[in-house]
């Protein structure tokens, strides 16, 4: 195991403004602390909320890092928090509520709401070919291999980082983001979405999808689960080209 | 006052309650789910090593069938189960997992052909037959006769929160995040909804239902140490124990995962065993194999957390500033194996340990994990004392898991209690005896008796720290209702939590933030806690036996004639410090399987005067079955398939109990 170093104080400005109080305007707020071993951010901000300063709103669930719930942008950089250490972080820390998401307070912000949205809109479940399962007889067999790859894209956590870093997403209020886009990778691989590419085309075949991405590929830089999503955008887009040519030919 | 009326009222958003929603809303019901996070953030998330489901595809599951999962979940419970609940469950689980491939969950598949694995630290070659190539593919995991768990790598929970999650958008099912329901609202008869708090601005609601479900899972941190989400206060039973007419089941079995990061708590999946890690000690001996030679690593977590405790207390663990652990070694299962069916293992130690699990050992030892009690229901999941009110899951005690809990039973209850009590809701929601004339009255008392509470502790100047408490009620829970229990640290427990608890009627706030106020959440949430924290050290203080997860130092044996009952809690008046206990007799002369050895752990253990008896009667009956088949002799036992609803009753297929019909062509 890697040592901490000893005996360190630590300094966290954090970023601070509550909505529901009528008047506040948001500012920097300092805490400092001392480091112990193997300290996260999830553990520092707790002691900070327990012994300094209980009205100081963040979210985690997992803290293990499965969940999604506490990404936030540590030194401007989206990222989950519950697994950054502080020993791989300076003197001095940073913390801002994600950009892009509505603010609930001072780290909290509202990643299910926009996440709900965002299914809702491309629709984020199998549709079934079959209505009902005869969940009596032997299920249909898969490859082992695709079901895999439908695995990797399945393991995004919604935690808001890819959005959070786009540039598209700050221009674009309903851009779908690479989380969105990912998605639709994941059930276009699946065979058991009966869905086509004319089906998705109508889903994300415009600037707020496939085609509002800049291809800065911070999403693919920041995600947290290193989903390749640099290479799904250009997978996608490139379905979606064609589907379009196609569409749109006299 | 804001009302919200809704057919079906869901408290909690893991797999249990979107699970029943989704029940409830495809036979028409309207449902609302409340969840204190998004949806897909709930604990059921952590669930890693996957769902035990008796589908028999993979080699080493062959011959396996719902009479074997039933015996090993039975034994697992350490005959604290309700056998007839068991039974509903393991004839459900292989539907769930065959419904839940339907709904896309990426499962890992079979690829026929020999493989390589490792059993019992060797490496094996193992052949799946050509049949089973693209089925879903099962791994080991403890007290498990055959490969049973169904696995989406080490992310299964994951991967079903996803499907089932946006199974319920698909169904348009609201799920009013950041929201919590602070009490029931009742006439000591029946149920009409909750008092509900808005975690973002503070605003209390009524919700009123026809049914009311409880689905809010376990209460780990009742503890210091737990591999639990930071959400599982257990605030869902607490609200049901506060009614005063329900009752808490076996709050006092709680489990303990053997292989939990040292000092963190954070989970390390029983697949890692299943899969044929190992544990070693200071000197890199392996030693469990010296405690348990039948199954080694793989007994049951209760056996296996206890040994690990032992054989640290003989001076065996390895030493580290926060204290000893013991090691897990994953390092023989290879690195493609580690990187791709124990991915978040990987992850996990690299981003909180710093260790690659490919070459190092993870230091490991016993944290909380499972909370076996629960809201006591009937095998349909109503309250038999609150009409109206249901329970689903780890919160419930319906109760299928009694003292100890299988690895992979977890994961798979949450979706076939979902199925089965999703049923059950709906008929009630159907049925006249739905109707409910609901008085507005109650309704305004309670909401208004809520925000009087809060207001109080707003308002009142000086006074205790919640967060003190909280902490020094988790520092007793882990210190003295652990592992191993003694008689006089449970009475010191008991007496420490009820200090507690009067003094957590005291809390005053220091922060007066408008919104949701984390303070003030912490100083509701932990009045509550203290409740719940007294039903399991009380209950396990007056038990004087040890059965599955409840050890006592001081009677180690498990006593059937004495304690083959569940313990019953329930809270009289709100201004009592101790729950007060009755007991409900498990019936011998009914069981399937009459109470033994289970085949790990300690061999001695005191009848129950009607064991003999009943174990020669299903001998008998087995004598006079024989040569018909399994399920002749199971009708004979004990029937059970009348306790299931409708659509879920019926055989499940196997590759080697296949139905008569050809398979439909899509699926063929």
């Amino acid at each position: 195991m890697t040592e901490t170093p000893r005996g360190r104080t630590l300094e966290f400005q954090i970023l601070r403004y509550n909505p529901q109080e009528p008047g506040a305007v948001p500012r920097m707020q300092t805490y400092t602390l001392d480091e112990a071993d193997g300290m996260t951010l999830f553990i520092a901000l707790n002691e900070i909320r327990e012994k300094q300063d209980p009205s100081l709103q963040f979210d985690f669930v997992c803290r293990a890092g499965i969940c999604g719930s506490c990404a936030m942008m540590i030194n401007g950089r989206p990222d989950l928090a519950c697994r950054t250490l502080t020993r791989n972080l300076g003197l001095e820390t940073t913390l801002a509520p994600l950009p892009v998401f509505e603010l609930i307070g001072d780290l909290s912000v509202n990643t299910g709401k926009w996440m709900r949205t965002m299914s809702e809109r491309l629709e984020t479940w199998v549709h079934m070919k079959e209505e009902g399962v005869d969940f009596k007889r032997i299920e249909a067999p898969m490859d082992a291999d695709l079901a895999e790859k439908i695995y990797e894209l399945d393991r995004c956590i919604e935690c808001g980082c890819c959005v959070a870093g786009c540039g598209t997403a700050r221009m674009r209020e309903d851009f779908v983001g690479a989380v969105g886009l990912n998605k639709i990778a994941r059930f276009r691989l699946d065979p058991r979405d009966a869905r086509t590419d004319a089906d998705y085309y109508e889903l994300i075949g415009d600037d707020n999808g496939v085609f509002g991405c800049m291809s800065l590929l911070a999403c693919h830089d920041v995600c947290p689960k290193k989903l390749p999503l640099s290479t799904q955008i250009a997978f996608m887009r490139r379905k979606m080209a064609g589907m379009g040519w196609n569409q749109e030919k006299p | 006052m804001n009302i919200i009326y809704t057919d079906v009222l869901v408290i909690g958003g893991g797999l249990a309650g979107l699970r029943l929603a989704i029940g409830a809303r495809r036979r028409g019901h309207d449902a609302i789910i409340l969840s204190l996070v998004p949806a897909k953030r709930s604990h059921s998330k952590a669930a890693q090593g996957g769902m035990q489901a008796s589908l028999g595809n993979a080699a080493k599951g062959q011959g396996d069938n719902e009479d074997v999962h039933f015996e090993d979940t039975v034994r697992g419970s350490d005959w604290g189960a309700d056998q007839e609940v068991v039974r509903m469950f393991v004839n459900t689980a292989p539907k769930a997992v065959r419904e839940l491939a339907a709904w896309g969950v990426p499962w890992t598949r079979i690829r026929k052909g020999d493989r390589q694995v490792v059993i019992n630290g060797q490496k094996v070659t193992i052949t799946e037959r050509a049949e089973a190539d693209g089925l879903l593919s099962q791994r080991d995991f403890g007290g498990t006769k055959k490969w049973r768990t169904c696995y989406v790598a080490d992310g299964t929970g994951h991967a079903m929160l996803t499907a089932v999650a946006d199974q319920a958008i698909a169904e348009s099912i609201p799920v009013h995040e950041r929201t919590e329901a602070l009490a029931l609202i009742h006439d000591g008869k029946r149920c009409y909804g909750a008092v509900v708090r808005d975690l973002v601005t503070g605003a209390l609601s009524a919700y009123v239902a026809r049914a009311t479900a409880i689905a809010t899972g376990g209460a780990g941190r009742l503890y210091r140490n737990t591999t639990n989400a930071v959400i599982s206060e257990g605030i869902g039973s607490a609200i049901a124990l506060e009614t005063g007419h329900v009752a808490l089941g076996n709050m006092e079995a709680v489990q303990f995962h053997p292989t939990t990061i040292f000092p963190a708590g954070i989970l390390m999946t029983e697949g890692c065993r299943g899969d044929g890690g190992l544990l070693r000690d200071v000197d890199g001996h392996r030693f469990m194999p010296d405690y348990e030679p039948e199954k080694k690593e793989l007994a049951s977590r209760d056996v296996v957390s206890r040994r690990m405790e032992e054989h640290i207390k003989r001076g065996k663990g390895a030493r580290s500033r926060f204290g000893e652990h013991l090691w897990l070694d994953i390092t023989l299962l290879g690195e493609h194996h580690i990187k791709h069916n124990l991915r978040e293992v990987w992850e996990i130690c690299h981003y909180f340990l710093g260790v690659d699990p490919v070459k190092d050992l993870i230091p490991v030892r016993p944290s909380q994990h499972y909370t076996m009690g629960g809201v006591r229901t009937r095998p349909t999941g109503e309250s038999p004392t609150l009409r109206g009110l249901f329970c689903a899951g780890e919160a419930a005690c319906w109760d299928m898991h009694g003292f100890n809990r299988l690895g992979g039973n977890s994961v798979a209850e949450t979706v076939v209690a979902g199925m089965i009590v999703g049923e059950y809701i709906a008929d009630f929601c159907s049925s006249p005896a739905a109707d409910a004339t609901i008085p507005t009255a109650l309704i305004r008392e309670f909401v208004e008796r809520e925000q009087a509470k809060l207001d109080a502790m707003v308002k009142r100047g000086q006074g205790e720290d919640a967060s003190l408490i909280k902490r020094e009620m988790q520092e007793i829970m882990t210190g003295k209702v652990g592992i191993f229990r003694t008689g006089s640290e449970l009475d010191e427990a008991v007496e420490s939590l009820q200090k507690l608890l009067v003094r957590s009627r005291r809390i005053a706030l220091k922060a007066h933030s408008p919104g949701s106020n984390p303070e003030l959440v912490t100083a509701y949430r932990v009045q509550k806690m203290l409740k719940l924290a007294l039903t399991v050290a009380h209950g396990a203080q007056v038990r004087t036996e040890s059965r599955g997860a409840h050890f006592r130092q001081d009677f180690p044996r498990r006593d059937d004639a004495q304690w083959l009952k569940r313990t019953l809690a329930t809270w009289k008046d709100e201004y009592d410090t101790l729950p007060t206990l009755a007991y409900e007799d498990l019936d011998v002369k009914r069981m399937e399987l009459p109470p033994g050895w289970r085949g790990y752990g300690a061999k001695d253990y005191i009848d129950h005067p009607d064991t003999a008896a009943r174990q020669a009667e299903v001998e008998a009956a087995r004598g006079r079955n024989a040569g018909t088949d399994r399920f002749a002799l199971q009708e004979a036992l004990m029937p059970y398939e009348q306790l299931l609803p409708e659509v879920l009753r019926g055989r499940n297929e196997r590759l080697d109990e296949r139905f008569d019909e050809p398979l439909p062509k899509a699926a063929a």
